[in-house]
């Protein structure tokens, strides 16, 4: 028999529990049960006079363990360690019993429901006399940030973080920032041309004194922990010298190069081989791609070099490798959009008319390929009808199963501005279910519905060139079933615009193993919590915002960026944060060496010693999941608060009347 | 023997995934066999394959480990370690006659509470016609002794 004295407090919770459990047996049960010194049944012991009664009892009673038979430990063990900390013991010399959630609630049986709570307590009884004192362990959290992406969401991040006054790296791919709304034309439901909104913010990022900003770089390797974590980031070769360049923009004039801009124009136009991606481009240094470089293919040209006024142009330059401190991280790494190619039906790339939302968006750009004229792929005629397909590779099994949740609204916004540019062009909304939540933007669609934009509700089965009937000839037929009269349509347009959905990037499971954090089927980021914690991730220290977590609009991914900055200035203005110290520890002496632990941590927070031949667990970025606990032959391991003396005592209390049983059968 | 048995199940829930779906479960008065009785660990990665064969020894009919679904472990992998582990276990265990209905992995996310339910409910129902494990007669040979079990009539092993 151990000395503990124990005290078991179980609870009402009004008719939650006691409506199932005869809580009055329970705790008189428990009274005599070995070591439990005073046991109690209690309406609500979440409430003050709840809390009390264990502080009283601690104090005047002498107790040393608290068990408390309530809700669920993700409910209120925090409250019940408070209380057994203001009675004056260890916080962690407490465990719960959870009666309501896994017991109460989950049966109707009230004898059973009985005989479990009695197995739960008994559990946690025997649980919690194997229980010892454990000290929080203090974190310093290092008041810079790494922002990993330009987009809207991380501009919008890094700026909140930069004006309260702490620093910020931001780490862009492209060589420009401003992610996928610098190729937009305008914004729904208010119509702002989104380079006017946008170009501002991207300006003030980049001459924040408070923000470092690497374009054209990619982060490589992340190790460490909130509050330290250590970050390389490789900066590629720009072939530019940033010192000297003045972004006059001479030698993309003059590169004598073309090469079709993929990314920024969508493949609707050229770019130069040393470039800068639009002329609003922060920074504004020019990016030379030695991929399609004259001088770097022939080794002759320079015309960039023998033209900057500056003498800038370095063909030797290479690729610099950066190494920083930060205490937090925020990932904007934005989308991709869908491939509307994997439709083959609906004919992209294969049928000369057929336009990606991302290629329409440059199109309606002023500043875009032709210069805001909405034209067909010959780059002259005008389009007399357009049809716009909704869902294109969203809210289909084929594909993806979620919506997308911008298409429609970037739907309309393409039928207003054909309706705006065209006027006697006939628009046709092929959709599934009109989605329009968000403010202003039902009133969105009910404008269009007047503009006279023509819904019609079905799924596209396919878009064709074939002709059948009369008035098909040259033109591009949808055909859909209109769901709404029950009657297959096909509609003879000249151009056809896929509203394509949003995926998560190609290479999202290869950053989130890099900063050691899950990612969803679909290659979503995972929060911490869905609805409550949305910006956090699992991993401490590590957040996200906009795209990257999921399907979102601008102001959506505006306010995430904004959120994920409050959390990360709530951690450096603390300084310190205090940690679970549910974590491992290898005992040297018993530790053979064997390194079995070394690959079982996902963490890599085990190193082995090649001078003393054993393995020592990092506290700081050790998690606490006990795998290396379960793993060592030689049980030198012992995870705090998890050990295996307190496991394997709890799973003998849960079994006491099944183990009494069996003694008495055998 | 009208009454049906009522088998003892232990359930080693992770604590971001399974304990979760079980509260959820429990919020949302799903209801199901009053039969498992839950202990909480950090991830199914922390079940030492000796915490089951302590819990068949000390009583239990069968145990239930479960965790986050692969690829949503909250430690990165933990789960897959303990799916490498449980297949190991399983051997063990078949040799040692014990039926593959009473150690059972189960995944289930937080929001799916009605699928760990579901789990708990089938699993009850799976053991009921096994009844007791008796694992000393089963496991320690005839009466609790270690008596050598003649070769023939060891249980063969089937592919995993």
């Amino acid at each position: 028999m151990s000395e503990e004295r124990v005290g078991v407090y179980v609870c009402h919770c009004g008719t939650n529990i006691a409506g199932t459990v005869d809580v009055e047996d329970v705790a008189k049960w428990a009274g005599s049960q070995e070591n439990v010194i005073c046991s109690r049944d209690y309406k609500f012991m979440c409430s003050s006079l709840g809390q009390e009664l264990i502080e009283q009892d601690i104090k005047e009673q002498g107790l040393t363990r608290i068990v408390v038979a309530a809700c669920s430990p993700h409910m209120h063990e925090k409250t019940f360690r408070g209380a057994t900390e203001r009675g004056g013991l260890n916080p962690f010399l407490f465990e719960m019993a959870n009666i309501r959630e896994h017991n109460s609630w989950a049966t109707n049986d009230k004898a059973a429901a009985t005989q479990k709570a009695k197995a739960l307590v008994k559990g946690a009884v025997e649980r919690v006399v194997h229980h010892t004192p454990l000290e929080p362990l203090p974190v310093e959290i290092n008041p810079n940030t790494l922002v990993l992406g330009g987009g809207i969401a991380g501009i919008s991040a890094a700026l909140e973080l930069a004006n309260a006054g702490y620093h910020v790296y931001m780490v862009e791919r492209e060589p420009s920032i401003g992610g996928h709304m610098a190729q937009l034309d305008k914004t729904f439901p208010t119509l702002d041309c989104s380079a006017c909104i946008l170009t501002p913010k991207m300006v003030e990022v980049g001459q924040h004194p408070n923000i470092t900003l690497w374009s054209w770089s990619e982060v490589e390797n992340v190790s460490g922990y909130i509050g330290n974590f250590t970050v390389n980031v490789r900066k590629k070769a720009r072939y530019v010298n940033e010192e000297l360049c003045t972004g006059c923009g001479i030698c993309e004039e003059k590169c004598p190069r073309k090469v079709i801009d993929e990314v920024f124009e969508a493949g609707l136009s050229y770019r130069k081989a040393v470039y800068r991606p639009f002329p609003q481009a922060v920074p504004k240094y020019p990016v030379l791609d030695p991929a399609n470089c004259t001088y770097f293919e022939r080794g002759k040209c320079k015309a960039c070099q023998i033209l900057c006024p500056t003498g800038a142009i370095d063909f030797e330059q290479q690729d610099e490798l950066i190494t920083i401190q930060v205490g937090n991280i925020i990932l904007a790494t934005g989308y991709d959009l869908f491939d509307s190619r994997r439709i083959p039906q609906y004919g992209y790339g294969r049928l000369a008319n057929v336009f990606t939302g991302l290629e329409f968006e440059r199109l309606v750009n002023a500043a875009g390929p032709t210069g805001g004229k909405i034209v067909l792929r010959d780059g002259v005629t005008q389009p007399e009808s357009v049809a716009i397909v909704h869902c294109v590779g969203s809210r289909d099994k084929h594909y993806n199963e979620y919506c997308s949740k911008v298409c429609c609204m970037y739907s309309l916004k393409f039928a207003h501005l054909v309706h705006e540019r065209l006027p006697n062009a006939e628009v046709y909304n092929f959709y599934i279910d009109m989605r329009t939540p968000g403010k202003g933007y039902e009133e969105f669609y009910h404008r269009l519905l007047h503009e006279g934009a023509h819904f019609i509700r079905g799924r596209v089965a396919e878009v064709t060139d074939a002709a059948r009937l009369p008035g098909e000839e040259g033109k591009l037929i949808v055909q859909a079933e209109d769901t709404l009269i029950g009657k297959q349509r096909r509609i003879p347009v000249d151009m056809v615009i896929l509203s394509s959905g949003i995926e998560a990037r190609q290479d999202s499971k290869e950053v989130s193993h890099l900063f050691g954090m899950g990612c969803d089927f679909d290659g979503f980021f995972v929060e911490r919590h869905p609805k409550l914690d949305p910006v956090a991730t699992m991993t401490e220290g590590v957040f996200i915002a906009g795209a990257c977590q999921g399907p979102k609009d601008i102001p959506d991914s505006v306010a995430q960026g904004a959120a994920a900055s409050a959390r990360v200035a709530g951690l450096i203005s603390r300084g310190t944060i205090m940690m679970e110290p549910v974590r491992a520890h290898i005992e040297a002496e018993a530790c053979s060496g064997c390194r079995i632990c070394n690959n079982m941590c996902p963490y890599n927070a085990i190193v082995f010693h090649e001078d003393s031949k054993v393995s020592e667990v990092i506290t700081a970025l050790c998690q606490g999941c006990g795998t290396c606990v379960a793993a060592c032959p030689s049980a030198a391991i012992t995870g705090a608060h998890f050990t295996n003396e307190q496991v394997l005592s709890e799973i003998e209390g849960l079994l006491w009347d099944v183990s009494e049983q069996l003694a008495v059968s055998a | 023997m009208s009454e049906p048995y009522e088998p003892v199940i232990v359930g080693f829930l992770c604590n971001w995934c399974s304990y979760r779906a079980a509260d959820l479960a429990g919020t949302a008065r799903i209801k199901y066999a009053p039969n498992m009785r839950a202990i909480r660990v950090m991830c199914s990665g922390r079940v030492d394959p000796q915490f089951v064969l302590k819990a068949l020894r000390e009583g239990a009919d069968g145990v239930m480990i479960a965790g986050c679904h692969p690829g949503e472990c909250h430690y990165v992998d933990g789960n897959i370690k303990t799916l490498r582990r449980f297949t190991l276990l399983k051997q063990l265990l078949r040799q040692w006659g014990v039926e593959d209905e009473r150690v059972q992995l189960v995944w289930a996310s937080a929001s799916e509470g009605n699928l760990l339910a579901a789990a708990v409910d089938r699993m009850t129902e799976q053991l009921r016609p096994l009844g007791p494990l008796r694992w000393k007669e089963t496991v320690l040979g005839r009466n609790g002794h270690g008596e050598f079990i003649p070769v023939e009539e060891v249980p063969a092993v089937e592919e995993v």
